[in-house]
């Protein structure tokens, strides 16, 4: 590597240091992780604020940057994971004004304005959100790359469900609410996959907090 | 992905505009194309955004149907009261696509444009005259296990992916557009689609710079409706082979029964003959038998895709059984 070159110097540790009030140099500072994505042609840039957690956060992005990228790379909030990176098995999962999408399939600049909730965003302070709480209780996870995309998506699923909205797996359409099943559950969290096979445990945790009490 | 400008349309026919400018690509949703810009089978250099433009009402037409505007997602057009009640096929074929995630991104309009999952399609080292035209379908003597049995040709047997789409064609439903000029067009969802025949680039019968704003069903046919998707796994898969039924019958005679079928063709492919020729039949094994028979009429296997002819057969069968059940 030319010790000149300094693009790829940052370390994890700067880049969370610096990431919460990184200016447009940083911004456009490429990692090795992006070594792929050289850029084509001209590079455009454009203005977003996006209100994530309830935080304004107004970044100078390039317009490839996926809403993903712009979360891990430029706003340090790594709790989103990118498995795929092709919207197949929803470790990026986070919600847009309370629905659940996979965060690597769509651009930052199409968020402007929008309320973004990570797994960063779930807690109260210290106090666990319920499914937090619940996957631990059920020991919903082992190596728990795909555990906050989990979270993220039983949070908009549990909402959907509690709205009404049917699934494939709701035997009658006209019914509603339809009742949280374990087949419900699986079908409704079909987009989370779990290399470990952690799946009977997630749906007990998920099924624990959507049962009324 | 490589480089582009980036800008909101502000009106249908400001996109429609916008579209016809060299390089310039619409993304709604964006779940599809995203991931072909990042695979670099799509290359635009300008992304016109139309998730905002107010497109995303379902409305009851006079005449008792429902005109669904472009932009509604999935997941709201499956969840809606009215399509649930009286479009429970549409409702169940949605809710068979994709991932819940997905489904709240992806658009009414987008799901109509969604590309083909070929492999070849996807992978910009191999030949396909899709995305290269004249460069040769790899498909054809490859892995082909996803393709088409009916419907194609020598330079591409690719098939059409959306569940959305099949559910249309049996509902009749018609596709609205609107161009720079701010004309307004309808087009019958069976004329829009294309076979490849020898230009497979040409996907739709969408006329440069042609925007679509909404679809328009008609008030829905008497009948039992169904959804049936065979897949790879039991969610999250595309259809190997899928049938959108409405079968009116009473006293074991079927009265009408019309017939969409995803996975076996570029577009979603419904059967005349076979609608006839259940027509007034007698429920059962050999009318439906005979119904199969008329679907696949001409229905050829390349290798890896042969199990689909007995598989239609089989889940045809299924599904009127089940249909005409008393």
């Amino acid at each position: 590597m030319d010790e000149n070159d300094t693009r790829v110097w940052f370390t994890r540790r700067t880049l969370l240091e610096t990431g919460a009030a990184a200016g447009a140099a940083l911004m456009l500072t490429r990692f090795p992780a992006a070594a792929l994505e050289e850029p084509q042609g001209e590079t455009a840039v454009t203005g977003v604020t996006l209100q994530v957690n309830g935080q304004a956060r107004a970044l100078e992005l390039d317009t490839r940057t996926t809403l993903l990228d712009a979360l891990r790379e430029h706003l340090a909030l790594t709790g989103s994971k990118k498995g795929c990176d092709h919207g197949q098995c929803g470790a990026c999962t986070v919600l847009v004004d309370g629905r659940r999408i996979n965060s690597c399939l769509t651009l930052a600049v199409m968020h402007d304005g929008q309320a973004i909730t990570t797994i960063e965003g779930l807690a109260d302070g210290a106090t666990l959100h319920p499914l937090q709480a619940a996957f631990i209780a059920h020991d919903g996870f082992q190596c728990g790359y795909c555990t906050s995309g989990q979270i993220c998506s039983a949070a908009g699923m549990l909402s959907e469900s509690r709205a009404g909205m049917p699934s494939f797996v709701t035997e009658d359409l006209t019914q509603s609410p339809p009742e949280l099943t374990d087949a419900e559950i699986r079908e409704r969290m079909s987009g989370n996959i779990c290399r470990c096979a952690a799946y009977p445990n997630i749906v007990a945790a998920i099924k624990q907090v959507g049962t009324p009490t | 992905m490589k480089a582009f400008t980036y800008q909101r349309a502000e009106t249908a026919a400001h996109a429609a505009a916008l579209a016809t400018e060299p390089g310039a690509k619409i993304i709604a949703g964006g779940t599809n194309l995203l991931d072909l810009m990042k695979l670099q089978v799509e290359t635009p250099t300008q992304l016109i955004d139309v998730s905002r433009l107010p497109l995303d009402r379902i409305e009851d037409t006079i005449d008792g149907g429902l005109r669904v505007g472009a932009m509604v997602r999935n997941s709201d057009l499956a969840a809606d009261t009215r399509v649930r009640q009286r479009y429970g096929v549409l409702s169940r074929a949605l809710l068979a696509g994709a991932s819940a995630q997905l489904r709240y991104k992806a658009t009414t309009g987008g799901n109509l444009l969604q590309r083909t999952r070929c492999y070849y399609f996807y992978d910009i080292t191999k030949p396909c005259n899709k995305r290269e035209p004249g460069s040769g379908c790899a498909a054809l003597a490859g892995f082909n296990r996803i393709h088409a049995v009916l419907g194609a040709s020598d330079q591409c047997i690719a098939t059409h992916p959306s569940d959305m789409a099949v559910a249309m064609r049996a509902l009749d439903a018609t596709v609205e557009t609107v161009d720079a000029a701010g004309a307004t067009r309808s087009i019958p969802i069976a004329d829009f689609h294309r076979l490849p025949g020898a230009t497979p680039q040409v996907e739709t019968n969408l006329r440069a710079g042609e925007f679509i704003t909404a679809f328009i069903l008609p008030p829905p046919p008497p009948g039992v409706q169904i959804y049936r998707k065979v897949r790879d796994r039991a969610s999250y898969a595309f259809a190997l082979v899928s049938v959108a039924a409405i079968v009116d019958a009473a006293g074991g005679r079927i009265r009408q029964a019309r017939l969409a079928f995803g996975g076996l063709a570029l577009k979603p492919w419904r059967s005349r003959p076979a609608e006839e020729s259940l027509a007034g039949a007698s429920a059962g094994g050999p009318a439906f038998e005979a119904a199969a028979g008329a679907v696949l009429e001409g229905a050829r296997g390349y290798g890896g895709n042969d199990f689909k002819i007995p598989l239609t057969r089989r889940t045809l069968v299924a599904v009127l059984t089940q249909a005409t059940r008393t």
